[in-house]
């Protein structure tokens, strides 16, 4: 029977694709083709099939995003809305499993590392067309990656296979099999081609034809993108039925999180991603099985100390900053627990390091949070030279110590995070000002003017690779934030993180790698140049009648399988 | 209406009271953080319950009245002189100063008024104490907001500077600062005593917008603003998050309440 079943489902998926036959190489059997009614029966036998096997087709699933995308170009995506319609629309060659967490072959049946990590050689699958039933071949993977890596382009992501404008030598032997070599060589390559969309080369929709599960069908700005599902998508489940389940998927551009939440409660959303704590645990009391704590996530907060030479301070004040047992103490006053307690209602860990242990492969198990102990954060305050009197701590100089801390207004999290530190600090007789400013003039500030003391914002580690943080890490880095662009490196402590990332940077043994890149954690761990105050969790909230949902604390969350996930019954018939 | 009237003034002077002296109904400091207790239930102790982080929510609130009591008069004060000011000199001395002046009234009256204070709010020191923000804050809702008075006051003036009483002043001889003083200002003193009064509660309101997007008194320091906060989400725990809204309508409804009174009393 389930061999039946199979069967019909297969012919099904050839009848459709033989009815709507794209002109080239995809040949599928002819008889079909001239018979599109024969073809249509033959489709709604399947569905019979399909239902009987208990995994329902068909439906719109809905969700929310919470900012206009910005582009449909899968290369060109850099907003957190065009990368999840990228990760629903665009075929990848290889997709890190967002459960797993490992590499599994797409578009790419094989592939492996060639030159010494300069290149890399993939063996493509067959048979697979775009989803205006253009044929895919290697051209196609080539005209991508001269496309991705041409410097006019600006693409975000050519900078993780180096400078912007790198040469890269393409071999196409045959139409399945595609070789590239880089100038250097490229840490982590493979994972790397999980971000990297393959665009067709020769369909007239350019960008729009779509190898991925579903295809941009309509966009209405500022109110909704419609995907509807890739006919041509190749992709089989276990039972050889076609995927996607679910026909259309409806993403509403909302930004209004309350909105949101009335929408889901009303069962017109199935999904809502990054749900804050507040409306976590309402929707638990109301919905307990449509919620779910997914533990660490990605995302972290911390605050850091400018420490640039260029910054406007008192002398004295940059003293202090440049102390590590300054910022040591101010690390130990800080109660952490507290922070999740409170702030993040649980839904939260203090923070071990700059790697969260969601990211199960770099996370540092030997790092633990800083210990809460105000009496070690005094003790290592007397040691640099600084004295409490009267309730109040001096520096040597006889300085009262006094300083700002800089953080967006508008995110009620940080703000409160910031009103619990400024308290941690007045038990051990700091004055901490607390000041809330928009995001544009905090990026003025923290990467211009450098007009600050202090500032507490949060990380998304998007990339699990730690070559994606070389921008952080790196003393010349713009991103090295207490004191970028460094000439060369200011302390031994940088200069040591600086070997370690580039040697890390250059080394194809994992294990080598993770050894190196342990270290650095530990050295921002010892430094503390940027204070990790908690790790959030992930939270989601999944409509019971969506099926087959497992989310993931890496983003896309909720559907990172969107072609195995399905409507209940009673759902995708509405 | 006079009973209303009465009824609104003195709720206002309880309130204001009440503001002044908060020491009288709570001991609680305003920024105490009762960590064991985040969003405690109305108690013996805590007759508000707790916010979020534990604070005690009578003693924020008392201490957030102060502020907002005390300082939007304070900045309706500075606007009305500014107001008076530059339209009472443009309307009386009129020519050159009268175009600058109605120029720069038209120029501030075109600016989006949230987005400039945002802006100004963001050049300033980041080392302010929380009081100082409170200076800083109103002090800046009370400079940018002159323009609209200030075109009443133009008015008026010019108006004056045509009547009787001015062109016989001046026939005396007396020099125009003095008539100014004298005889213009004190003609328009409705005016301004009209605009201060309907100026304090768009203030209070300003700092609310601006508290309510971060961008007000600095934490811990409460204010209207600020503790409006946690209703932004409209997830606020029970009912008593809902005090410093119902307490800021309250007060706002008997400032106009108090003025319109006054209107058909006279």
């Amino acid at each position: 029977m389930k061999h039946f079943l199979a069967l019909w489902g297969r012919l099904s998926t050839c009848a459709a694709v033989g009815y709507r036959r794209p002109p080239g190489r995809l040949t599928i059997g002819p008889q079909l083709t001239k018979l599109p009614h024969k073809a249509a029966l033959l489709l709604t036998l399947a569905w019979s099939a399909a239902a009987a096997t208990g995994a329902p087709y068909g439906g719109e699933l809905r969700f929310c995003l919470y900012s206009e995308p910005k582009t449909f170009n899968p290369l060109l995506v850099a907003d957190t809305s065009s990368e999840a319609i990228r990760y629903m629309t665009a075929g990848v060659l290889i997709r890190v499993n967002r459960q797993t967490q490992e590499l599994e072959p797409e578009l790419a049946v094989s592939w492996r590392v060639v030159s010494q990590g300069r290149g890399i050689a993939f063996k493509l699958r067959q048979r697979v067309a775009f989803s205006d039933g253009t044929p895919f071949s290697a051209e196609d993977v080539a005209y991508t990656m001269r496309t991705l890596l041409d410097f006019n382009l600006h693409a975000p992501t050519a900078d993780s296979f180096g400078a912007g404008g790198t040469a890269v030598h393409i071999e196409t032997p045959a139409a399945d099999e595609v070789k590239l070599i880089f100038p250097a060589p490229v840490a982590g390559i493979e994972r790397l081609f999980d971000q990297v969309g393959i665009l067709s080369s020769k369909s007239p929709k350019k960008e729009m034809a779509s190898l991925g599960p579903f295809y941009v069908a309509q966009y209405k700005p500022g109110s909704e993108v419609d995907l509807s599902r890739n006919p041509y998508y190749w992709k089989r489940d276990a039972q050889g039925q076609r995927l996607p389940r679910i026909d259309t998927v409806r993403l509403y551009i909302q930004q209004n999180r309350d909105m949101e939440l009335i929408r889901f409660q009303r069962g017109e959303l199935n999904i809502m991603s990054a749900v804050s704590p507040e409306i976590f645990d309402q929707l638990q009391a109301r919905m307990p099985a449509a919620v779910r704590d997914l533990g660490p996530s990605l995302e972290s907060e911390m605050m850091w100390f400018n420490q640039s030479p260029k910054a406007p301070l008192p002398a004295y004040k940059k003293l202090w900053f440049q102390s590590r047992e300054f910022r040591r103490a101010i690390s130990a006053a800080v109660n952490r627990e507290d922070l999740c307690r409170l702030v993040y209602r649980g839904h939260a860990r203090p923070a071990e390091g700059p790697i969260s242990p969601a990211n199960r492969f770099w996370f540092n198990a030997g790092l633990k949070p800083h210990r809460y102990d105000p009496k070690e954060a005094l003790d290592r305050l007397g040691k640099a030279g600084f004295h409490l009197q009267d309730g109040q701590l001096y520096d040597a100089q006889s300085h009262a110590v006094e300083f700002s801390i800089v953080t967006n207004a508008g995110n009620q999290a940080r703000e409160k995070l910031a009103q619990m530190i400024q308290q941690d600090l007045k038990r051990i007789g700091i004055r901490l000002n607390v000041v809330k400013l928009d995001y544009s003039a905090i990026i003025d500030r923290i990467s211009q003017s450098f007009d600050y003391e202090s500032c507490l914002l949060g990380l998304t580690n998007v990339d699990l690779d730690p070559d994606a943080q070389m921008n952080v890490w790196l003393s010349s880095a713009s991103n090295h934030q207490w004191n970028p662009n460094q000439a060369s490196p200011a302390t031994p402590w940088e200069a040591e993180i600086d070997r370690l990332m580039q040697a890390q940077g250059s080394e194809l043994n994992p294990a080598r790698r993770k050894a190196w890149f342990d270290k650095v954690q530990e050295i921002v761990s010892q430094e503390v140049p940027f204070l990790y105050l908690v790790t959030r969790n992930a939270l989601v909230a999944v409509s019971p009648s969506l099926q087959n949902a497992n989310p993931s604390v890496l983003r896309p969350q909720a559907v990172w399988n969107i072609e195995m996930l399905a409507l209940a019954p009673e759902v995708s018939k509405k | 209406m006079k009973f209303i009237r009465h009824l609104a003034e003195t709720l206002l002077l309880a309130l204001l009271l009440a503001a002044v002296w908060p020491g009288a109904l709570t001991r609680t400091p305003y920024d105490r953080q009762f960590r064991e207790l985040p969003n405690a239930p109305v108690s013996r102790q805590f007759p508000l319950g707790t916010d979020e982080l534990g604070r005690d929510r009578l003693s924020r609130l008392l201490y957030g009245t102060r502020v907002s009591l005390l300082a939007a008069p304070a900045a309706a004060l500075l606007s009305t002189i500014l107001a008076a000011l530059v339209g009472g000199l443009a309307g009386f001395l009129g020519g050159w100063f009268d175009r600058a002046a109605v120029a720069a009234i038209d120029l501030m009256l075109s600016l989006p008024w949230l987005f400039l204070l945002i802006i100004v709010r963001a050049m300033l020191p980041l080392n302010v104490p929380a009081l100082l923000s409170v200076l800083v804050t109103f002090g800046l809702i009370g400079l940018l907001g002159w323009p609209s008075a200030a075109r009443i006051v133009r008015a008026g003036c010019r108006t004056l500077r045509c009547s009787g009483l001015v062109l016989q002043a001046r026939a005396c001889g007396l020099p125009k600062g003095r008539v100014l003083l004298k005889h213009v200002l004190p003609n328009v003193r409705p005016i301004l005593t009209a605009q201060f009064r309907a100026s304090i509660p768009i203030y209070i309101l300003a700092e609310a917008n601006l508290g309510l997007l971060g961008l007000g008194v600095a934490d811990p320091l409460p204010s209207w603003g600020n503790l409006l906060r946690p209703l932004e989400s409209g997830l606020a725990p029970d009912w008593a998050a809902w005090a410093p809204l119902i307490l800021m309508l309250l007060v706002v409804s008997c400032l106009y309440l108090t003025q319109s009174s006054e209107v058909v009393v006279r």
